[in-house]
This record gives structure tokens, sequence and C-alpha cells, in this order.
């Protein structure tokens, strides 16, 4: 879970980290009177939860109260990726003359948390670590004990952080982890941390990612969320309110599986016999029929999609489940509004053939089967 | 043969009494597993599918000398089940619990390093010797035992892969889920190191999926030290790119590395076919076994 810019720095700014004046806006009115009392030049940025906002028109420098209004005309209500703009940060323009980069993640690779920084900060860091990875100083740090201060100094001299600056950053870079210790998060993240011609370190803007599955002991933050998935889109939104691990793609067969190696592979397949997935959904381990019926409702309601397949192999899972939830999902309906391809494996899969309705949908036997089956139900729709 | 699990395991169940625990507890002794106790905190002196309990896995190890603990806990609790797994000097743990969080397996990663005990997962099947044991929740009746080491990143997929092998005739030694999650104990190149050096091992399947490093590691592992003819499977080729990635992550691992192209290309250039679907990585298997 992602918490919005405006989020992330109210957190951060609690913990001590510095960041620039700022209010939340929602209406055009709200956005002048806000840039108004901050002062200008102000930013005004669009709190949606995607990366290269600035070059997709999301943040705009604003020198006075016209120009204000006019960007926030055009920011406020925009398709931003597919995301829509529902609130802006209005934010204290700063004049910087250093930017630096400042993140805490965990390095899976060796199975601890890692604290790297850069001076190359302010541009796309990702591109920085692939053409000059020398220039991101990390220091792994051992997650029984936590940072130790010489290792958040470590980092920064080993960057070449500017001595004016060396203590203040240390800092900040101590407060990230903090954070991304007692937070659980997964990033803690600053890009660009500003210099100032005084010397002085701002986080001009803020990430902070949560483990979900930390996030019940992080009640503050799971509150957060609640606010945070307000905006985006609304098929993706259904599936948090549903909690599936579900992502809209741009094809039309719809699938859902159980576990996510399984259900990559029946998209997989799908490509391979010539289909394009509309979706990934992975109904997760053990799902009941509720869930089941929760899924196909889902899917049904992507307008893309022209046929489904099921893609069950039950080990925690159960066949039986599965088809009372089918059934349940379909029988509501007069007239099935696209056609569904079952394929049931695995625990008490005999059960499911029993009591799946046969009526409503298509039963296959493998999985090759029954993606090809689905494709071609697809391409009907099509043709 | 096989590797780390067979007839003689004495298994502790953690989490016993619990509606998962207990149901597959009572499955894996079906299978014919040598599940001798279970341990839950307050329910000791009680028994759960017809074994002791203990309030702890000490008491169990002591009174009913189990060397291996399966671990269905809930997540909250599930990193402090695996310590005390940890802390009995086990040979084996695995914990089958989805969800723990990322941290609470980064301390257990620390201390997994100072101990003996091998820990299989979190968030995976667990691993079966076809005939022998199972430990975790596999679906028993889908294997087959043969002479086909299988290790897999995801749990369903091995399902998937295994009935394609077994209704080809072709059986399995051991099939180790390995667990899909960021931080794991045993790894790909882990378990290729066990079945390398198991002599009833004639062929390999190693299954993975995008994200990480773990199988351009395990193509380099190959490469050097496995003689044993390994077929993969690497699941994700059409996700979308990016869409569940970290943003800090992609630093550390730099690009270029846990795509599908990246995984499949460090395989194929350590001599691994990978198959584009279940079916063709069996046909590789096949070839192999001749």
């Amino acid at each position: 879970m992602k918490l919005h810019e405006y989020q992330a720095k109210e957190v951060f700014a609690d913990a001590g980290v510095p960041t620039p004046a700022s209010q939340l806006a929602s209406d055009v009115d709200g956005v002048v009177a806000a840039a108004d009392e901050i002062g200008y030049p102000v930013a005004v940025k669009a709190q949606v939860q995607v990366g290269g906002r600035g070059k997709a028109g999301g943040i705009k420098l604003v020198d006075d109260a016209e120009e204000a209004r006019e960007a926030a005309e055009d920011i406020l209500g925009m398709d931003l990726k597919g995301y829509h703009v529902g609130q802006v940060l209005v934010e204290e323009a700063v004049d910087f003359v250093d930017e630096l980069y400042v993140g805490i993640t965990m390095d899976r690779g060796e199975g601890k948390p890692v604290a790297m920084v850069s001076t190359k900060g302010g541009v796309n860091i990702e591109e920085v670590a692939e053409e000059d990875p020398d220039a991101i100083a990390q220091e792994h740090i051992d997650p029984s004990f936590g940072m130790h201060p010489y290792q958040a100094r470590k980092a920064v001299y080993d960057a070449g952080v500017d001595q004016s600056v060396a203590r203040d950053v240390s800092s900040v870079l101590t407060t990230l982890y903090e954070l991304w210790a007692n937070r659980d998060a997964s990033d803690t993240e600053i890009n660009p941390l500003m210099v100032t011609s005084d010397n002085e370190v701002i986080a001009a803007d803020a990430v902070m990612n949560i483990d979900e599955d930390a996030l019940f002991r992080q009640p503050e933050l799971a509150e957060m969320e609640a606010e945070a998935a307000s905006t985006g889109d609304d098929l993706e939104q259904k599936a948090d309110e549903y909690n599936f691990d579900y992502v809209r793609l741009e094809g039309n067969v719809g699938i859902i599986g159980n576990g996510a190696g399984l259900v990559m592979t029946t998209l997989d397949l799908v490509d391979h016999y010539g289909g394009e997935p509309a979706n990934f959904l992975d109904v997760g381990g053990g799902a009941k029929a509720d869930r089941i019926a929760n899924a196909l409702d889902m899917v049904f309601s992507d307008e893309n999609v022209d046929s489904v397949v099921f893609n069950i192999f039950g080990g925690i899972t159960r066949g039986d489940e599965v088809a009372k939830g089918i059934n349940e999902a379909l029988e509501q309906f007069d007239e099935i509004p696209k056609p569904v391809v079952v394929r049931l494996a695995g625990t008490n899969w005999e059960e499911g053939m029993e009591i799946l309705n046969e009526d409503l949908v298509t039963v296959e036997q493998t999985l090759e089967d029954a993606v090809q089956r689905s494709v071609a139900y697809a391409d009907e729709v099509n043709e | 043969m096989s590797v780390l699990v067979d007839d003689d395991t004495r298994v502790v169940v953690q989490g016993i009494t619990g509606g998962e625990g207990k149901f597959h507890a009572e499955q894996m002794m079906e299978y014919g597993t040598n599940v001798v106790a279970g341990a839950v905190p307050g329910k000791g002196g009680q028994e759960a599918a017809g074994v002791p309990v203990y309030d702890t896995v000490h008491e169990a190890v002591e009174e009913e000398n189990a060397d291996t603990s399966v671990i269905f806990v809930p997540p909250a609790f599930a990193g402090d089940a695996v310590f005390e797994a940890l802390d009995t000097d086990l040979d084996l743990a695995v914990a089958i619990t989805e969800g723990i969080p990322t941290q609470d397996m980064a301390r257990v990663n620390k201390r997994l390093s100072e101990t003996d005990t091998r820990l299989i997962g979190p968030n995976c099947p667990g691993l079966i010797t076809p005939g022998e044991a199972k430990l975790g929740i596999l679906p028993g009746n889908i294997f087959s035992d043969g002479n086909v080491g299988l290790v897999s990143r995801s749990g369903t997929l091995t399902y998937q892969v295994v009935d394609n092998l077994t209704n080809r005739g072709i059986g399995q030694t051991t099939a180790i889920g390995i667990g899909g999650d960021p931080i794991i104990g045993t790894d790909f190149v882990d378990a290729l190191e066990l079945f390398e050096n198991d002599d009833e091992t004639d062929a390999i399947v190693m299954c993975g999926e995008i994200g990480g490093e773990d199988e351009e590691e395990a193509a380099a592992f190959i490469d050097e030290h496995v003689d044993t003819p390994v077929a993969g499977f690497i699941a994700g080729r059409t996700a979308p790119p990016g869409k569940r990635m970290g943003h800090a992550g992609a630093i550390v691992s730099g690009s270029g590395t846990g795509t599908a192209e990246s995984k499949i290309s460090a395989l194929n250039d350590a001599g691994v076919p990978v198959g584009d679907t279940p079916e063709e990585v069996a046909d590789h298997i096949e070839e192999f076994l001749g």
C-alpha cells in the first residue's frame, strides 16, 4: 500500500523531517486561498499514486494567484495515467542549490534492509541505479539491532555528501529508518531531498509504501489507506474492497485462479494460445464460496471481458467451495452475461464437479483445454 | 530415496488446534506422515487430530522426539512461532502461513543464519516425498513416486506441473514449494544442491516467476555445480511491467533482472530449457529421462 505524497509528508514531518509548508486542496478556490496563504511561488501537485506526475502535466509551478487558478483548473479533474485527480497539494516552492536522494528499502536478496544515499537526486533514480550504480551508496542493516548512527554517517560520507549538510542528511536517514522499522514500511524515500543556499535540507517529495501484511498493527496507516483508496481505477478499487490481488489489463479474456504463480501461468497461456488477458485475479488460498462469487462479480463488471476462464488447482482451496461459489454467482442471472469456462483440479475436485451446475458453465479437464476454449469464446464475440 | 523428509520424520504441528492446522494435520497423517504432536500455547494436555498437544515446541521435542515442525499459525504470531521452532534446534521447520509481515521475516532470517535448522517457506505449500510423507497442504493424490525432483516458488503452479508429469507416468523423488515471499528460508540454490546430491533424482524441474533475482542466481549455480538435467518454467511473461514492484526495491536489484525474459535467458544460458507451457516442461523431462 502506497501513501499519497501529502500523507507520507505528514508522517515524515511528524517524525521531524523538514518539509515545505503545504496545504491540501480539492477545488480551485481552495488552491488559490492556500497559495495566497503560503506565499508565491508555489507548486501545485496532483495527488495520485503514479510516477512521472511532472512530465504528465500533474505538477505546475506558479507565481501568482491567476496562475494558481489556471493550474488548479488544469490539474483538478484531469486524468493522469488512468487516475482521476481529485486533490492537489499546494506547496511552498523551495529555492535549492542541490538535490539528494535518500531511501530505505528491503533488499530481498540479502534479506536485510538497506539504506541508500546518492548525490544524484531529483532525477529518475532507477536510471542512476542502472547506469552508474556506484553513485548510490548502500549500507545494509541488521534488522534485529536497527541502524547504528555510524551506518547512517557512513552511507552519507560514502555517497560524497558535502560536509556542510552531512549531519542533517544523516539525521534524515536515521528518521527514515525508524519510520521504516516502526511503521512496517517496505520503502521510505525522499527524492529529491533539497539543499538550500543556507545549508538546510528539505524533503521536496515523500514516498512511503507500507507492507499490507502488517497493517493489522498499524491502525493509523490502515485508516490512511481507506482515505487513499478513494481515487483510481473503479475496478481496482472494487478489488481493494473485496481484498483481491487484481490487476486490470488491456485484453478481453477474464482470468480467475488461485495462487499468483498459477494465475500468471494462466495469463501466459491465454497469450500463448492467441488470446489477450483482461486481468490478473488471484482469489488467494482457501477461498470460500462467497469469495469465488465476488471474483466472478468483479470480472463480469469489466465491460472489456468477453469470456472468463476459472483455473483452480486446490491445495488449501477446496473444489466444492469453488463450485458452490460459481453456482451462487451464476444462478442469479436469467442469462449468463459472458461464457465461463471452469477447470477444477486438486483438493476435492470430484466433489466440486458433482456440485457444479454444468448448465451454466463449460467444463474442461486440463489447463490447456480450458484456456483454449476461453480464447475461442472471446474470439467468437469479436467475429 | 528422497531429500529432507521420509517416513521416519517426526512431525510436530504448531497451531494444530486451529481450523487449517487440524484439517491438514489429519490430511498429513492420512497420507502416512508421522505426526507425533501438536504445539499450541494454552492448549497443553489436550488432544487434537489424535495426537497430544503441548504448550511449547520444546515440550513436544522432549516428550515425543519431534525433529520437524509444520507451522499453521496466523500471520501475526507466525514469526514468533518460527523463532520458537529455530530455538528448539529442529532439523526442519516448514512455515505454511501466508501474510507474515516482511520485517518479522527479516528478523527470522537473521536468526536462521545462526542455527542448524532448515526453514522452508513461509507462504508455501510445503514438501512431499510421494508414498512416504507430506509436510504441508499439498494435495497428495496428484503426486507419484519416481525420479524427478521439483522445486517451485508457487504452490498451485507446483500442482499444475506435477499433474502434467504424473499424467505421463513420471514420478517425483521430492517436491519442494519454497514460497514466493521476498524473504524465504530454503531457496532454489539450496534445493538444487539437495537434488544434485541425491542419487535417486535423475532430473529436476524448477518453477520460477517474475520478481527478485533468485532464478538468475539459480541459473549461475546450475551452470557451475549441477550435472543433473534441469528443465524450467517461468510464470509471468505477460505480467505488466512495474505493476507491483516497489520503487526503491528496483534500485537495489538494478534493472535488467527480475523480468521473465532475464530469467529465461539466464536459464537458457546455463543449458536449462524453459517450457512455454507446463506441458512443454514435461516434454523436456521426458526427453531427459529417455
